[in-house]
């Protein structure tokens, strides 16, 4: 069974970047590659997010932004970094202020490589991601279903025995 | 007269596909003062000269903005031939002026749907994109790469374009330019666009030279600042160039400018090819630069880049400067946002073509 229940929606975000991947990632949003088809939509909203593609190697001005959206997307979410310079810091790697690589300042899920990367590249990365996020909502699926279980199991009896001793006073 | 309130604007906002800070201080809509903060882009490219070598940094340099990438490279080798007094063959020139045009097609192209994306016209933001990637076939055909060229280097280019490519680009763009005629009709005489856009972020002449503004957005203002028509390099001065310029300085005629010089380009390209000189497309380059200083210019999509090296007879570079066309206009920004309503910001904003990468290095 799949666990995807809706199309999933990405925001984007240039993490200190040379700017040639994220043209890629809009390059893939128009109609020669047309993710859209898929239901794929870019968002500006991380709470209405469930990928975060992101590029660039992350500079200390920058640091807590990316945190930010990071932690405003809500649970499950992927991080697909795009780009030599997100995955290992590429040609900025040696910067003075770069910290070098997105997985340095957030989890990372999926690494995209090339400089630029190709449109084709990014979308596979995010059929990547789509598997990661199945993952990811499967456990989420399964602790929720375990908490269902225990609701029935222990709690509703133990509030239903209580119920009884009450009534019994 | 209510009380101000001050609306943060990015760094991650839906209509930027680059982070730029502005603290927006609203009297109602209005805005009365725009306060922007930079720095989220910044790597410090410019300190890298001294850990690459100077043949190398052409490379880095591609990298301070992949939208304008060509440019940048030839910017630095420009500068770095100027340095080192090498003479580039003719061939070599009319190539970096092909694809610089190249480059300054798809930019345009992906300004206009850009722009069209901030007034919410979805579809021609489509439509221009669906553009642009043909002018980015042509690229990768020639190149390799479809942002990042790297056909550029110190002393001349890497590659050749064959006779048989040269043929299919001018017929591509023929078919191409049909095809923008009807993007510009559609933008020129379409009531929406003209209602949001004409008497918008108005810049006056004076202001505009005042404040030193350059490119499209000087141009539009009415100040004839093109470094293509200069003694720049390039097969400009033998193709006879005339800058396009407009009198209005709002962002409808930013929006005119920027599309005229589409034509334009389609037609510095034709022209390269048909007088496309034979020869070699290199020289090779020997020694160090000398302990001296150059400084030249190229006229970026975005307007004239500022290019300044210092060798020190090492294979590193003792000092590169960069000016881009971004930060010269961030000054006239926030001039054009003062007093302007709060919806259109986003419009404002984009007609200036921001390329932060670029302004932060
Ligand atoms: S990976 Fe290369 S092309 Fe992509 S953003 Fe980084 S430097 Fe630019």
């Amino acid at each position: 069974m799949s666990y995807i229940k809706k199309s999933p929606w990405l925001v984007h975000y240039d993490g200190s970047s040379c700017n040639g991947c994220d043209i890629e990632v809009l390059a893939c949003l128009t109609p020669l590659y047309d993710v859209e088809r898929f239901g794929i939509v870019n968002t500006g909203n991380p709470k209405h997010a469930d990928i975060f593609l992101v590029t660039g190697g992350v500079n200390a001005q920058n640091l807590p932004v990316v945190k930010q959206i990071y932690e405003q997307m809500p649970e499950p979410k992927v991080v697909i970094a795009v780009g030599a310079c997100a995955c290992t810091g590429g040609v900025f790697h040696d910067c003075y202020n770069m910290i070098g690589g997105m997985d340095k300042a957030i989890p990372v899920d999926v690494y995209v490589p090339g400089c630029a990367a190709r449109p084709e590249a990014i979308i596979d990365g995010v059929v990547k991601g789509l598997a990661v996020l199945e993952e990811k909502q499967k456990a989420v699926a399964v602790l929720a279903e375990r908490a269902e279980e225990e609701r029935e199991t222990v709690l509703e009896p133990t509030v239903a025995m209580h119920k009884q001793q009450e009534a019994k006073k | 007269m209510g009380k101000s309130t001050v609306v943060p604007f990015g760094p991650q906002h839906p209509v930027l596909p680059e982070p730029i800070h502005l603290d927006l201080e609203l009297q109602d809509e209005k805005v009365v003062k725009a306060i922007p903060s930079i720095g989220y882009i910044h790597r410090g490219l410019e300190k890298l000269v001294e850990k690459r070598g100077f043949q190398e940094y052409v490379y880095i340099a591609e990298r301070v903005c992949g939208i304008c990438s060509f440019g940048h490279g030839w910017g630095y080798s420009k500068a770095i031939e100027g340095l080192m007094e090498i003479e580039v063959p003719r061939r070599a020139e009319y190539l970096r002026t092909i694809w610089h045009e190249l480059s300054r097609l798809h930019s345009h192209l992906l300004w206009v749907g850009l722009g069209a994306d901030a007034l919410g016209f979805e579809s021609l933001f489509m439509h221009a994109w669906r553009l642009r990637e043909t002018i980015l076939d042509m690229i990768e055909q020639t190149t390799g790469g479809r942002v990042i060229f790297s056909v550029c280097k110190v002393g001349g280019v890497r590659r050749d374009i064959s006779d048989h490519d040269l043929k299919e680009i001018v017929s591509r763009l023929e078919k191409l330019k049909k095809e923008i005629d009807g993007l510009t009709a559609l933008i020129l005489n379409d009531e929406t666009i003209h209602a949001r856009l004409k008497g918008v972020g108005t810049v006056s002449f004076e202001d505009a030279k005042a404040l030193g503004c350059v490119g499209p957005t000087a141009r539009a203002s009415g100040v004839p600042l093109d470094y293509r028509c200069g003694d720049e390099g390039g097969a400009y001065k033998e193709l006879g160039f005339k800058p396009v310029t407009d009198t209005a300085g709002d962002c409808f005629a930013r929006c005119k400018v920027r599309l005229l010089e589409l034509y334009q380009a389609i037609d510095l390209i034709k022209g390269c090819v048909e007088n496309m000189p034979a020869g070699e497309i290199a020289v090779p380059v020997k020694g160090f630069p000398p302990a001296a200083e150059y400084f030249t210019r190229v006229e970026q999509p975005r307007g004239e880049a500022v290019y300044y090296v210092k060798g020190n007879k090492t294979k590193n570079l003792e000092r590169f400067r960069l000016r881009t066309p971004t930060n010269a206009n961030l000054a006239v920004l926030v001039k054009m946002l003062q007093g302007c309503d709060l919806a259109d910001v986003p419009n404002i904003i984009l007609t200036i073509d921001p390329c932060i990468s670029c302004c932060e290095r």
